[in-house]
């Protein structure tokens, strides 16, 4: 039979390790249905370390810091890779920052960034299991709460 | 940290040495107030929600040192009714006042508005997230009862699940090395969070439902009303309502120089015969709030360093 194999990429990123599940998040995340360029999405591939994993390819066309902070959130067991002239040129699991801006909202209904659609921002105050304190309302969130903007 | 232009938001915005070089300002203050310090200043008293005590003391606070005050006391009359944010409110307010004080309904409002104005903002409370003015108080009341603020038993009574004084204080307190008795029924128990935290600070905690078996212990009794309007279901509200009621019996299970605190307004939990006791401290408690924020208005305007 045969197989059919996600080709390397000449320059962009791969998104490594992602468990299959958050897959699909994640390319919601990068909003790649309306990426005019190469887009390979793979799901329930083999892997090693995790038994079944996801990769999303994306070529000529880097994540920005704000969408590698949600992919943190919602699977920070992936990793990223940055392809340039075929070679990885860096490779590292995403990581949560200790401040989250703007990217996701308040899990609190009574705190003023609901109420007044304003941008909202988080200190991480353990990363795992995530605990976060809502710069304005101090409400604590948890990995749960969470709602990408 | 220097309080010239500084917000006062948050009690964990305070590190122990700023809460207790506060604190000395208002003792200060209280001894030799000057009535022209705060001469030529303005404070904008915006209170985008009703209250009495602290609306009240700010601008006594205010008037006593010789500064002017403007503002409203009712939402009704802001332009917040024509469907102004409060962004906007606070960036006109800026250029009216030298510093603006507020209270708010909705959570982290203080904060937002500490973003919008050049001014110093201080936090009359915002819903049930903060009121570091109220903490500030308290302490003041207990070094001016017990001399120290350190190695206390404070139990803390009542609604402790919703109960914003009680999370505030116990945050405070924490930096003083406290020995803390939660009481309250189980579903209003002191949030994992806030226990957390002590753990985390390695200070030590007692969860009780029974006022008696821990009054005896206690240096303090730090009693909350349970409030009505923070239950979500009115049902639930009742089965707790008048679960403490504090009377002459307590005098015979708590030490001597114990003192019973409260933020006020009470409605049964403490029956007014204690009143009269050498241990009732909640009227004292609540004219401390005209020195400490007195101190606050002083600082963040920059006329004491």
């Amino acid at each position: 039979m045969k197989e059919l194999k996600i080709s390397a990429i000449r320059e962009g990123a791969v998104i490594d390790h992602i468990s299959p599940e958050n897959a699909f998040k994640v390319v919601e995340i990068l909003n790649l249905k309306d990426k005019d360029d190469i887009v390979m999405v793979g799901v329930n591939l083999q892997s090693k370390k995790i038994g079944k994993k996801g990769v999303i390819k994306i070529g000529n066309s880097f994540p920005t810091k704000e969408e590698i902070d949600k992919i943190a959130l919602i699977a920070p067991e992936a990793n990223l890779n940055i392809i340039k002239d075929y070679n990885v040129i860096s490779k590292e699991r995403v990581k949560i920052p200790d401040v989250l801006e703007v990217i996701i909202r308040c899990a609190n209904p009574k705190c003023i960034t609901n109420a007044e659609n304003h941008k909202t921002k988080f200190y991480v105050l353990e990363k795992s299991p995530l605990r976060m304190r809502c710069h304005y309302c101090e409400r604590i969130m948890e990995a749960a709460d969470i709602e990408l903007v | 940290m220097r309080f010239k232009g500084k917000d006062i938001i948050s009690i964990r915005d305070l590190e122990k040495d700023d809460i207790l070089y506060i604190l000395d300002v208002a003792r200060k203050i209280e001894k030799s107030p000057d009535q022209d310090l705060l001469k030529g200043k303005v404070m904008a008293s915006l209170f985008f929600e009703p209250s009495t005590r602290t609306r009240l003391s700010f601008e006594s606070a205010m008037s006593l040192l010789g500064g002017k005050v403007v503002g409203f006391a009712e939402p009704g009359v802001s332009s917040l009714k024509k469907g102004e944010t409060l962004w906007d409110t606070i960036k006109m307010v800026d250029r009216y006042a030298d510093v603006i004080v507020m209270r708010h309904p909705v959570e982290g409002a203080a904060r937002i508005a500490s973003e919008a104005a050049n001014v110093p903002v201080i936090n009359g409370g915002d819903g049930s997230n903060q009121h570091p003015t109220q903490t500030l108080l308290d302490l003041y009341t207990i070094l001016k009862t017990k001399g120290t603020l350190e190695n206390l038993s404070v139990g803390m009574l009542g609604d402790l699940k919703y109960g914003r004084t009680v999370h505030s204080l116990c945050i405070a307190l924490s930096h003083f090395n406290t020995k803390f008795y939660f009481i309250s029924p189980d579903a209003l128990a002191m949030p994992r969070d806030y226990l957390k935290d002590l753990e985390r600070k390695g200070l030590s905690y007692t969860e009780e439902s029974d006022l008696i078996k821990v009054s005896k212990e206690l240096d303090i009794l730090y009693v909350t009303r349970i409030q009505k309007e923070r239950f979500p279901d009115p049902m639930e509200y009742k089965k707790y309502a008048g679960f403490y009621r504090l009377d002459k019996r307590i005098l015979s299970h708590i030490k001597k120089d114990m003192k019973i605190m409260h933020p006020l307004p009470r409605v049964d939990e403490i029956h007014p015969e204690l009143d009269s006791t050498e241990h009732a401290l909640y009227f004292d408690q609540a004219a401390n709030g005209i020195p400490v924020r007195q101190a606050l208005l002083s600082l963040v305007l920059g006329r004491i360093e």
